[in-house]
């Protein structure tokens, strides 16, 4: 997993129909020292994460398992919002 | 299976309840020599390690599921042992 910010949503009428109602949100990884790293990318949210706040995510098959049974096509996935984090 | 510095400890009220109960450390995947490799992740803790030390991470989610005793949780990593020294011939 890795902490993020969320800096969007994102909105798609047509898509895949296992895909209906779940949130998109678009997403900076950042590193322990909060700042940016890497590139921005789109994960499907199961936890009620919005916009400003740091959250962790899962990247790979296992993006999809909160919604067990129905198989997301997802490849990033929200599963938790941070509340504080603590270096050193 | 990677070789990381656990650098830091994460708090998070909401999560996925797969997560219950678990600890999650920030780890800092390093080189043989100890440099910083990629970025920092979140891994959750199955053999009570702590800040500083150097650990053995798993970054596959079949093993991270099996490390946290839970099958199908949406975890990516996990430290699955503390290292105590690596000895590199050559």
């Amino acid at each position: 997993m890795q902490m993020a910010r969320v800096i969007g949503d994102v909105v798609a009428t047509r898509k895949d129909d296992t895909l209906q109602g779940i949130k998109l949100l678009l997403i900076q990884p950042i590193g322990a020292d909060g700042l940016s790293a890497g590139r921005t990318l789109v994960a499907v949210d199961s936890v009620g994460a919005g916009v400003g706040e740091t959250v962790f995510f899962v990247r790979g098959k296992e993006a999809s398992f909160p919604f067990h049974p129905t198989e997301v096509p997802a490849d990033a996935g929200i599963v938790g919002i941070v509340d504080h984090w603590h270096v050193g | 299976m990677q070789i990381a510095r656990v650098v830091g400890t994460v708090v998070a009220t909401q999560k996925h309840g797969s997560f219950e109960g678990a600890k999650l450390l920030l780890v800092q995947p390093v080189a043989l020599d100890d440099t910083p490799r990629g970025p920092t992740l979140l891994a959750v803790d199955s053999v009570g390690a702590g800040v500083t030390e150097r650990v053995l991470i798993v970054q596959e989610g079949r093993a991270a599921g099996e490390a946290l005793g839970r099958k199908g949780a949406p975890v990516d990593a996990a430290i699955v042992g503390i290292i105590d020294s690596v000895d590199v011939q050559e």
